[in-house]
């Protein structure tokens, strides 16, 4: 909402810095997002009538023109083309700087002197238009603003149009404010705030007509739920002409143009009250009336911008029953898209005698629907989806006619204006109790400042049963206050939230991070310490993204994106992460560690899904998310084995025990998805459950990701599944002071015994024979080559025996030792 | 002069026919070159040798303009069928090939994982380990998680729970719940992603358009008082700029009991403010509107550039805004279950992103989407 303040000023008291305006009204919620000051510049501009125009030898863009600036004649050179001898332009003698900063200077072109310089609407600040010069009028008859009747050549521009000095203030207005939308409703939270006196705008009494109205035309409303008051109104004696320079000017300034007098009087009206009105011609209706409907499905009106407009085409909510209103001429045919747009074929021109003048309040939600629908929106629609007030209109109306009759003298209205009501909004009376007011406030007020907060804003209030009570009225255009809670926030801007008392709030409780956000800390401190960069990627990917890493089809698709770039949810992190080393790559950024902890959201199981939707559980969520750790591994030498060394570190980290490798090959498992198919293995726990995977990428993965030709490691690790892992114990084993004993064994084994299973058979029997004696098993050592078979390894373990209580003998470790042999050989595996 | 089509094979199975002249012996000669082709370098000779510029069947395409037009059809269309024939099988053995090769490498490159697992600890056994991750230096969080983290200790030091709740979230939850019945003009302030999921009808789920769905998560499942902040991912359909991503991160804090009070929130605004930004950073509070607070305030802090002299980042007011925030509305709450006269709260929610871009300098978040290495590895 544009806010000239000379507008402002005419309904309440300002102070003299605009500064301590914005700053109020910022404090009042009434958020000032932009400043703007106008009409400086503008003094020495003057009004000139145009004499001559000469054409220069050898130029064909300037001419040579002289002017009447009420000092004798005087030459300027001009490059505009769109004014004639006798038009009144303005003229920037030397020594102007204009709006914009420009100076003007006596200069010579083409050999011929030019004093001064005639502007166009841009150059002085006055709007958009710089196809040629302002004209202000003349004997021509031209005139691009309005009301300019009695223009002196050689009068100061500023007197000529009223314009002096002003201040502009854009103030966002939040939706919930329709009584915002308008310059009275502004001064209203000023003039509370500042304890000054509203003056409302001035209505002069009409010259009533000898016709009433209900004889001029009819008003029949079909659906008063959409409608709920219509008000209809006849004004006679009308000449069309152009406005008055101030209401053109003010127009001008809250940033509408300036039409004729009949569209900016009802268009003044509605920025300065907030009640949009529309005027029809009355001899251009087909039949002298108005019938207020629903349209009908498929339905068609073309709008004052010339468009064709469908009515009920599409639903736009849920509960939309696709009904929008229209008013019709007495014939029943559409001329207007009500609270939205009139229509094409009524519109005033400059032959209309008679208006029929339509006041009404419809429906907020059918307006919103309607506007949404048809993808129309506009200054009347904004209002009235926001909520006009039922009971302010007849102030607009009689404001309009005093506004129409400053330049129409000799207006009539016609007596007993048609007025059809259904059940629109009242005043609504509001309960307030002072304890609950200072319970959710923090405050201790008494009933009395109470009410001085609030009557200035309209919301008048009586003492109620009790001393502890009010009852509040809250008027009808404040749509936004029906409860108590309402007028509590009303009573905590007025009072000023910056005012208000503030606490040092401790909650009792003791502050502290749950389980998974530790974990996430553990994980991402292991993970930078392998010199893993922690990469950022979005949930919605392309179509197709997931098969390409190599998981199945499927995904949950996003009905509107906006793209379809980012129109599937990730079902894996995968696709991200390969294509962020892929950005990297193309930028010669090689050998890169990264890793991201994020959502992955699996298929919908219609039956939860529909449970959710139906039981709203809390603790239940419509589609399984689950929160997944990838890490993918490129630095140069990466490879399965680094993701298989980067998981027993965070296997470290987070103290987890029990979990296994799964590799296809080595055991029934089956291949990972995506993975290199003999370099890659499930994660499982010591309950089954699937923790993740790790390996390579597979070749194929990369080349589509455009990283082929390397090594990517592939960690994935699901958080949920991970955190209901156990966990190694707390206490500690006490370290044994007593010498070890190693045994060295090595083995060679054929192509499906992995390591890790025989290491894990030759702890088991150490342990059985051994007890507590045995200390530790690790793989030392891999051998491949002759004189082994192709497919054949030898694998060296090291078996660490050290009794807690003493030094151990020879014979029993090689006792152990033989017991460890005979059940590597079971599993195929033959000693070295 | 078919004698320079077919490489390798042409040895051993002699000279093609002339296409021109016998297609049919042609395209059996060129398929069974085809079929013995054993690499991709192998295929891709042979492709050259019997489709390429230089080859027989290209000469003979030539030459058809020298002929008159019956004949000129019949060959040209035998030719052209020929050519058809051997390029379907080129490709066809192309992907055996390639398939063949795939497997065998795969075969060749087969690891044992198991090993790095068996290998754990062998170093503390006097032994060398068999497998080693080189660390050339040590990686960062992301700058958004680590604001998220930042925020998350500040607001545990404060006294304050960290919880979450899901991405994807019906209707109910994300808007109904919260005071935005269906139709509601405020749903305008949130574009939504929408989602097609088996078994909800359509606009029922949705990407969650902030956290706040999760206070009606909480006040339905925990016993009161409450608490929380909730930090998470939210998305809205917003073309991306220079400040809004579609995907971006909140923090929402929640606190519900008995006697709650706005200057509650106030004062938690304020301590919040000065433990993040630090004591020459002051806290400010204005009206505003959300649907799911009563009273609602948009809060502002001093602006960070120039702690409150004016600059341009803050338009010369000294001041930028960080978030929203407010009562409670009594609505959310009985849709929560709980009542309005027996408890109430308040809560606040703001960008991490934001954050983390005034105090990183981000000056465009669309970098981020790009996970350049150079970026990562800063601060």
């Amino acid at each position: 909402m544009r806010v000239p303040l000379s507008w402002l000023a005419d309904f309440v008291a300002l102070p003299e810095d605009w500064r301590e305006v914005a700053r109020t009204l910022d404090d009042l919620g009434l958020v000032v997002e932009g400043v703007e000051e106008t009409g400086v510049g503008l003094e020495q501009v003057v009004v000139a009538e145009v004499l001559a125009i000469d054409a220069i030898p050898g130029a064909d863009r300037i001419r040579r023109v002289e002017v009447d600036a009420g000092s004798g004649r005087v030459q300027v050179v001009c490059g505009a083309w769109n004014f004639a001898e006798g038009d009144l332009v303005a003229l920037a003698p030397p020594g102007t700087v204009l709006p914009g900063g420009v100076r003007i200077e006596r200069r010579r072109l083409r050999g011929v002197e030019s004093a001064g310089m005639l502007c166009s609407a841009r150059e002085l600040g006055l709007g958009e238009d710089q196809s040629g010069l302002l004209i202000l009028g003349g004997r021509n008859g031209r005139g691009s603003l309005g009301g300019t009747g009695d223009l002196q050549p050689g009068q100061p521009l500023a007197e000529a149009l009223g314009e002096g000095p002003d201040v502009v203030l854009d103030v966002a207005v939040e939706t919930n404010r329709p009584d915002a939308l308008s310059i009275v409703g502004i001064a209203r939270d000023l003039a509370a705030r500042w304890g000054q006196p509203l003056r409302l705008p001035e209505v002069s009494a009409a010259t009533l007509g000898p016709v009433p109205t209900g004889e001029l035309c009819s008003v029949v409303v079909e659906d008063p739920d959409l409608c709920p008051r219509f008000t209809a109104w006849v004004l006679t004696e009308v000449t069309v002409r152009p406005s008055p320079a101030l209401v053109a000017r003010r127009l001008r300034l809250a940033g509408m143009r300036a039409i004729d007098n009949v569209v900016d009087a009802s268009n003044y009206v509605m920025l300065e009250l907030g009640q949009p009105t529309h005027p029809y011609d009355l001899d251009a209706l087909a039949g002298p009336g108005l019938r207020v409907r629903a349209g009908r499905p498929g339905e068609e009106v073309v709008t004052l911008d010339g468009q064709v407009r469908r009515l009920g085409a599409r639903q736009v909510a849920p509960a939309d029953d696709r009904r929008d209103c229209v008013i019709c001429d007495a014939e029943d045919r559409p001329v207007g898209v009500a609270g939205v747009m009139g229509g094409a074929s009524s519109q005033i021109g400059p032959g209309t005698r008679r208006v029929l003048l339509e006041a009404a309040y419809f429906d907020p939600m059918a307006v919103a629907r309607t506007s949404a629908r048809l993808a129309l929106r506009s200054e009347a629609s904004v209002r009235f989806e926001r909520g006009c007030d039922p009971a302010g209109i007849e102030r607009a109306v009689g404001r309009l006619v005093t506004v129409l009759g400053w330049s129409v003298p000799e207006l009539r209205v016609a007596p007993d204006p048609l007025d059809v009501v259904g059940n629109p909004p009242g005043p609504r009376p509001v309960r307030l109790r002072l304890g609950r007011l200072n319970g959710v406030l923090g405050t201790s007020f008494e009933a009395t400042e109470v009410r001085a907060l609030l009557d200035p804003l309209g919301f008048a209030s009586e003492p109620g049963a009790s001393g502890e009570e009010l009852v509040v009225t809250v008027p009808s255009f404040r749509p936004d206050a029906s409860r108590e809670i309402d007028v509590v926030e009303e009573v905590a801007r007025l009072y000023g939230y910056r005012r208000l008392p503030r606490r040092r709030f401790r909650p009792d409780q003791v502050g502290r991070l749950g389980a998974t956000q530790r974990l996430r800390r553990v994980l991402r401190e292991a993970l930078c310490g392998l010199g893993c960069e922690e990469a950022w990627t979005p949930s919605l990917l392309r179509p197709g993204d997931d098969e390409l890493a190599g998981l199945g089809p499927g995904g949950v698709v996003v009905a509107n994106p906006l793209t379809p770039e980012e129109s599937v949810l990730r079902r894996s992190l995968r696709p991200g992460l390969l294509r962020a080393l892929a950005f990297n790559r193309g930028r010669q950024l090689e050998g890169l560690r990264l890793f991201e902890l994020g959502r992955v959201f699996p298929e919908p199981d219609p039956a939860r899904v529909a449970e959710v939707l139906e039981g709203r559980d809390p603790e239940r969520s419509v589609l399984e998310e689950r929160e997944v750790l990838a890490v993918a591994l490129a630095d140069p030498g990466d490879d399965a084995r680094a993701a298989a060394l980067c998981w027993t570190v965070l296997a470290e980290a987070t103290r987890v025990v029990g979990v296994t490798l799964a590799q296809a090959g080595f055991g029934p498992a089956a291949v990972v998805p995506g993975l290199h198919p003999t370099r890659s293995a499930w994660l499982t726990g010591a309950d089954g459950a699937v923790l993740g995977a790790l390996g390579e990428v597979d070749p194929a993965v990369l080349a589509a990701f455009g990283v082929g030709g390397q090594r990517v490691g592939w960690l994935e690790l699901d958080l949920g599944v991970l955190r209901a892992q156990p966990h190694r114990a707390d206490q500690l084993v006490p370290a044994s002071r007593f010498p070890a004993s190693d045994v060295d064994l090595a083995f060679v084994v054929g192509p499906e015994l992995a390591a890790e299973r025989l290491r894990q058979a030759l702890q088991q029997a150490a342990e059985e024979a051994a007890g507590e004696s045995l200390e530790a098993v690790a793989l030392f050592d891999v051998y491949q080559g002759p004189p082994l078979g192709e497919d054949e390894r030898s694998l060296a373990f090291r078996l660490r025996f050290r009794s807690p209580e003493r030094t151990l003998r020879d014979e029993e470790v090689a006792a152990w030792r033989v017991a460890c042999i005979e059940v590597a050989e079971r599993l195929g595996a033959r000693l070295r | 002069m078919v004698g320079e089509a077919g490489g390798d094979a042409e040895g051993q199975e002699g000279p093609l026919a002339d296409p021109a002249v016998d297609p049919a012996g042609w395209t059996a000669g060129a398929l069974a070159r085809i079929d013995s082709a054993t690499s991709l370098a192998a295929l891709e000779g042979l492709a050259q040798a019997l489709t390429g510029k230089a080859s027989a069947l290209a000469q003979a395409h030539r030459r058809l303009g020298s002929l008159d037009a019956a004949e000129r059809r019949a060959v040209g269309q035998a030719l052209h069928e020929a050519r058809t024939r051997v390029e379907a099988a080129l490709a066809e053995r192309r992907a055996q090939v390639a398939a063949a090769e795939r497997e065998a490498q795969v075969a060749a490159e087969r690891l044992d994982l198991s090993e790095v697992l068996a290998a754990v600890g062998a170093a503390a056994l006097g032994a060398r380990s068999p497998a080693m991750l080189g660390v050339a230096g040590r990686g960062h969080r992301h700058l958004v998680e680590r604001t998220r983290e930042e925020l998350e200790e500040v607001f545990v030091g404060l006294g304050f729970e960290v919880a979450e709740g899901p991405e994807v979230e019906t209707d109910w939850f994300n808007f109904e719940a919260l005071h935005m019945p269906p139709g509601h003009p405020a749903r305008g302030m949130f574009d939504t992603f929408y989602l097609e999921v088996a078994g909800a009808p359509p606009g029922a789920v949705l990407l969650r358009t902030h956290t706040s769905p999760v206070q009606v998560r909480l006040l339905r499942s925990r016993p009161l008082p409450l608490a929380v902040v909730i930090p998470g991912r939210c998305y809205r359909r917003d073309t991306p700029d220079a400040r809004h991503l579609p995907t971006f991160h909140q923090v929402e804090g929640l606190v519900v009991g008995q006697g709650v009070t706005f200057g509650d929130l106030a004062g938690t605004i304020e301590a919040f403010t000065q433990a993040y930004f630090g004591p020459r950073i002051a806290a400010r509070l204005r009206p505003a509107f959300f649907p799911f607070t009563e009273p609602s305030a948009e809060f502002e802090i001093t602006c960070t550039i120039c702690e409150g002299a004016g600059c341009r980042t803050c338009s010369q007011t000294g001041w930028v805004e960080l978030g929203g925030c407010g009562m409670v509305d009594p609505a959310v709450l009985e849709a929560a279950g709980v009542d309005p006269e027996a408890a109430q709260g308040f809560a606040f929610g703001f960008g991490i992103d934001r954050l983390a871009q005034m105090r990183h300098g981000i000056a465009d978040m669309r970098v981020l989407l790009d996970n350049d290495l150079r970026l990562l590895r800063q601060p």
